[in-house]
């Protein structure tokens, strides 16, 4: 296995308040690496840091390296970053004024791919790849905003796929979602990490147990443990660990 | 016991308070029941075909053994327009752009001044931007100052304000979530703003712009001083241009009963216009979504 991404002493600011400090952390090619940890520890935080979208909410600051490939994205164009490395957010946000096939087909129309024919393949594509081409393929002009909470997530997967990205940053993806249109989610994240580097940041520890191979757990800013899931889930080395898997929390 | 009597106390004030505020609503809907009606009745005999070809009529009163003509007030209606059209097209791009800084870009006390002498342009009394443009054309280019370039500049200095704050908070309206996951696609951020910011917040920002102009179209304090009204139909931008509003100011002083007939119609075409703008704000913009298809 290789390093496709890696976290380098790592630290991030909202204004004056430290919300994450001195992260590492190591996310390996054709893997799935989920963050966990209880609200507010900096999970999300951490991931918009290595798409270079924690600078973009005002007076944020980051600190450290963040390699991809083994260069440092902070030392490149932010714009560029960001079509290496996908997102997926908490909260379904498909462009409101577009179609289903326009939300898909926006990352490469808003970076000036014209040719019809190759939308047409992307787009197509894509939203097999998000497992939702069936459910949509008779409603590709239907406004995106139209269809079901899961349906938008998938939808939303599908555009952030469309860009070809690298990696692909999901943000407590199924947070919002029922357990069908979540275990729809998850299966597509088992596929997804043959082609893709995938770090999923979840709420839900059994989730990182069905999808993850490798788990993160952070706490109040700190990265606490990391090992394969089993291993952390079955035998951690930390009593923060094993009292948050437990439940024990206070 | 004491749980009933609590309840028909509540249900009771709620009707109470409903029909308070449904007196409220009819009380402030009678002026504006009573400005359509009067206008409709005293401005709808006038309305006809040579009421919008014509030039304003040789002044006169029935009761003289003479009969008066009817005329029209197409020059105005012309003017008007040209009005409406030249300072849109000068103080909306100019609007929006202030807009798109105020929310997109802007940062520190700039913003904050902006915004605050936009608000102060929205509340001045429109005849002071007019007395502005005068006494600007006035230094400047002397004996040039009644024209229709005057005239539409006085418009865009009221609209600039109105637009730019109108299409600042449509576009705080849309959600950050929206230009995150346009940023999270590798767009930059120019692009952002142009291509899925401004067009989610389309609607806003063309409610507001119309909503400018109906607000201008009947403005008659700075045109007085600065597009000055002309008799005869013109359009040329160096020469003083005729407006429905300074036909209504003008006519509806005199004693002759065919210029009063034509203020009245002028009135109502006015009306018609701009409430004409605001329904068309409400409903030109809805979303179109056509048929998308791939086949295989």
């Amino acid at each position: 296995m290789t390093r496709k991404l890696a976290a380098e002493k790592v630290s991030a600011w909202y204004g004056p308040k430290k919300a994450i400090e001195d992260i590492s952390l190591d996310f390996e090619e054709h893997a799935t690496t989920a963050i966990i940890g209880p609200s507010g520890c900096g999970k999300s935080t951490l991931i918009r840091c290595l798409n270079r979208l924690h600078e973009t909410v005002p007076k944020a600051r980051v600190e450290g390296k963040v390699l991809l490939d083994d260069k440092d994205v902070y030392a490149d164009d932010p714009v560029a970053v960001r079509r290496r490395v996908g997102m997926v957010f908490q909260k379904a946000n498909p462009f409101p004024t577009m179609s289903v096939y326009d939300n898909v087909a926006a990352a490469l129309r808003l970076n000036g791919v014209r040719d019809r024919g190759k939308l047409d393949k992307i787009v197509k594509r894509s939203l097999e790849q998000a497992a939702l081409w069936d459910e949509v393929k008779d409603y590709l002009g239907k406004p995106g905003v139209s269809l079901s909470g899961g349906q938008q997530q998938r939808l939303c997967i599908a555009r952030a796929l469309a860009a070809e990205p690298e990696v692909l940053l999901m943000d407590e993806p199924c947070s919002a979602l029922d357990p069908i249109a979540t275990a729809k989610i998850e299966d597509l994240i088992f596929d997804l990490k043959k082609d893709y580097t995938v770090v999923i940041v979840t709420h839900n520890m059994q989730q990182a147990a069905r999808v993850a191979d490798t788990t993160a757990f952070m706490y109040l800013g700190h990265l606490i443990e990391v090992g394969g899931t089993r291993e952390l889930f079955e035998r951690p080395r930390e009593t923060l660990t094993e009292s948050y898997i437990t439940g024990r929390f206070g | 016991m004491i749980r009933f009597g609590r309840d028909v106390r509540r249900r009771l004030k709620d009707r109470v308070m409903a029909v308070l505020a449904l007196a409220c609503v009819a009380l402030a809907l009678i002026p504006l029941g009573s400005i359509v009606y009067t206008v409709v009745v005293r401005g709808a005999s006038v309305v006809n075909p040579e009421f919008f070809t014509q030039i304003q009529p040789i002044p006169c009163s029935p009761g003289a053994n003479l009969t008066c003509t009817q005329g029209g007030i197409g020059n105005a209606i012309v003017g008007t327009f040209l009005l409406l059209g030249l300072s849109s097209a000068i103080a909306i791009p100019l609007g929006l752009l202030a807009g798109i800084y105020l929310a997109e870009y802007g940062k520190g006390p700039l913003v904050f001044a902006v915004r605050f002498f936009a608000d102060v342009m929205t509340g001045l009394p429109s005849i002071v931007m007019g007395l502005f443009i005068f006494a600007t054309f006035q230094l400047a280019f002397p004996g040039f100052v009644f024209s229709a370039i005057a005239g539409a500049l006085a418009l865009a200095v009221i609209i600039i304000p109105f637009v730019a704050r109108t299409s600042e908070e449509a576009l705080r309206l849309v959600p950050g979530s929206i230009r995150e996951a346009a940023l999270a696609l590798g767009v930059p951020k120019y692009r952002v703003t142009v291509r899925v910011v401004l067009s989610s917040a389309r609607e806003g920002i063309v409610t507001g712009a119309l909503l400018a102009m109906a607000r201008v179209g009947g403005e008659t304090a700075p045109l007085l001083l600065t597009a000055g009204g002309n008799s005869f139909y013109s359009v040329r931008l160096d020469q003083p241009i005729a407006a429905m509003s300074l036909v209504i100011y003008n006519f509806a002083t005199t004693p002759y009963a065919n210029w009063n007939a034509l203020a009245w119609g002028a009135a109502l075409l006015l009306v018609v216009i701009m409430l004409g703008l605001s329904i068309a704000a409400r409903f030109l913009l809805r979303h179109r979504f056509h048929e998308q298809r791939i086949r295989g």
